[in-house]
């Protein structure tokens, strides 16, 4: 009842939507880079949205499953292959005992995600099972996942004729997930509160040069490269809560965006923010990926994170049709 | 009858607020935000997923996609209604803090940095030892790490600029300076305060009930012990 790490990915980890409640004493929220593409897994194969699952970067983890199950892979395209068969993101696949899921090649996307039908068993830490690396909890172990590692399936699961004598089984119903992901590189942005400490120039630099992410972004942030941004008020800060999507100025004029692993308060000055709506996309990018920013109301960025909700659970409606009657057709619970 | 408390409602992002009350560190500003923290976690108000207090301000994250079930704006229906409670809620009332010693090893192995603040200072080792014991300290804030109480402030003879390096690994305990901030690193970290000794004593503990150990407006007094002290601290 398990999957088994035979070969370390670099950075995999388990994660849900974040650990929350728990910013006072300064223990970040931590959670899924990408919440769309790591809902979507789980909507594919029945979980709640929320439910742990393995996020992995290329190159990454290979798997060996011990026991049948349902699996997703959603978000980066790692060109997925379970024994000798490429297998399809974005749609669920019956895996059979004692083979092998291993991802080829980054095809797209940064980060992909990989939900087992019934989540996997692991203790919750502060009621999440996000992995905080730096507390050393959570998630498996507290840590990333390596070599010999052994996740637990929260059930059993039994596909019995549904798998038809093969070692994998794609099923018949997928996710479109390309509204969610702008094809564009613009990403959006609402003021912060020391917007107006930039320069006339500098506002509107910030609002048409392209900023470079930087190889020294990870899942704490994305430091940015571009030309100095720079602010005409010599004010010092004092530390406030900070969130994800805030982006912080630096005293060298490039800028950082707060991602996952954030820290829970800063005193660098908050120039804008990326908008919630807009982190799946954000969280696809590599380094070395332009990005253009374009800043909108708080209103707007309000609407379209709801939309984004709304479009979620439209997809979890959708799916429980197909996956109701794959249910009854082979006698599943 | 008391003055209204001043203060300014700020979006941060399009899922979190902030209460700003001030815009510099100080001991009356930083109880009202302690308080106003207090008061609003008792509340448990709906669609609140964390509150965040820090020096001068107190953060509320909050749940967007649930308030737009029912409400149009979900700023703007947060904004209200924190308002609404900031008029009825009363942050001049005295807070019952905890009283916390601290033992701390300023030995010179451990206090890394105690030589040179002393050199640059001119002021004994054992000076810089008397002024740090020598006073209380305010939690203003905890921050940066899980656990990191940010203290202050330290008397104005050892104020001391963060190192120019930040070192790439500070032990878990080590206690530091930074401009008048003093402060403890909960876990093993890269960092660039002046460290002037070591607590044994867990800041953080992943696997304990309460896994911080400072909150807030606790109020904190070293005490100085020696390396056999420390040594066998954790060992009875």
């Amino acid at each position: 009842m398990s999957i088994q790490v035979i070969k370390q990915g670099i950075a995999d980890s388990i994660q849900d939507n974040g650990r929350y409640g728990c910013q006072h004493l300064g223990i970040n929220p931590n959670g899924v880079m990408d919440p769309v593409a790591a809902a979507a897994a789980n909507l594919l194969v029945g979980n709640d949205l929320n439910e742990a699952v393995i996020e992995m970067h290329f190159p990454a983890s290979v798997f060996l499953f011990k026991e049948q199950s349902m699996i997703a892979i959603c978000g980066a395209d790692l060109l997925a292959m379970i024994n000798d068969v490429f297998v399809p993101v974005n749609t669920p696949i019956i895996i059979e005992k004692n083979c092998v899921l291993q991802f080829k090649k980054p095809l797209s996307g940064a980060r992909a995600y990989l939900a087992v039908k019934g989540g996997f068993e692991l203790q919750p830490w502060l009621g999440s099972f996000s992995t905080n690396t730096k507390a050393a909890a959570g998630g498996f172990e507290g840590r990333n996942l390596k070599k010999h590692d052994e996740l637990n399936f929260r059930t059993v699961q039994k596909y019995g004729t549904a798998l038809k004598n093969k070692d994998c089984e794609i099923l018949n119903w997928k996710a479109s997930v390309k509204n969610f992901y702008p094809a564009s590189p613009v990403i959006r942005i609402t003021r912060g509160s020391e917007f107006d400490w930039l320069t006339e120039d500098a506002k509107k630099r910030l609002q048409s040069d392209s900023f470079i992410i930087s190889n020294q972004s990870d899942r704490m942030g994305y430091r940015m490269k571009g030309d100095a941004l720079i602010i005409q008020n010599e004010n010092q800060l004092i530390s406030t809560g900070i969130t994800k999507g805030t982006i912080q100025l630096l005293p060298d004029g490039q800028f950082i965006i707060l991602m996952a692993d954030h820290q829970t308060t800063g005193g660098y000055p908050k120039i804008a923010h990326v908008i919630s709506a807009d982190i799946p996309a954000l969280a696809q990018m590599n380094a070395g990926e332009k990005i253009q920013f374009k800043l909108i109301e708080q209103q707007e960025a309000e609407d379209l994170l709801f939309e984004q909700q709304q479009q979620l659970l439209q997809l979890q409606n959708a799916i429980s049709f197909p996956l109701l009657k794959f249910k009854q057709q082979y006698a599943i619970d | 009858m008391k003055s209204p408390l001043q203060y300014r409602i700020l979006p941060l992002g399009d899922h979190a607020l902030c209460i700003e009350l001030g815009e510099i560190i100080d001991a009356s500003i930083n109880q009202q935000c302690i308080a106003l923290f207090h008061q609003l976690k008792e509340l448990a108000i709906p669609f609140i997923k964390d509150i965040i207090p820090a020096y001068a301000s107190v953060t509320v994250v909050y749940d967007v996609a649930a308030i737009r079930k029912e409400h149009p704006s979900a700023y703007g229906f947060m904004k209200e209604k924190l308002e609404a409670m900031l008029l009825r809620i009363d942050t001049d009332q005295p807070l019952s803090h905890r009283k916390i010693e601290i033992p701390v090893c300023y030995d010179l192995s451990l206090g890394i940095d105690l030589q040179e603040m002393s050199q640059e200072k001119n002021i004994a080792v054992e000076e810089i030892i008397r002024i740090h014991t020598n006073k209380t300290y305010r939690v203003f804030m905890i921050g940066f790490l899980p656990g990191f109480a940010y203290m202050g402030s330290v008397d104005e003879s050892i104020i001391t600029a963060r190192r120019a390096q930040p070192r790439t690994t500070v032990a878990a305990g080590s206690v530091g300076i930074a401009g008048e901030q003093t402060g403890i690193y909960p876990l093993d970290s890269p960092g660039g305060w002046n460290i002037i000794g070591q607590t044994p004593l867990k800041l953080f503990d992943a696997k304990r009930k309460q896994p911080v150990l400072l909150e807030a407006g606790d109020e904190i007094q070293f005490v100085a012990i020696d390396i056999n002290e420390f040594n066998n601290y954790n060992l009875g």
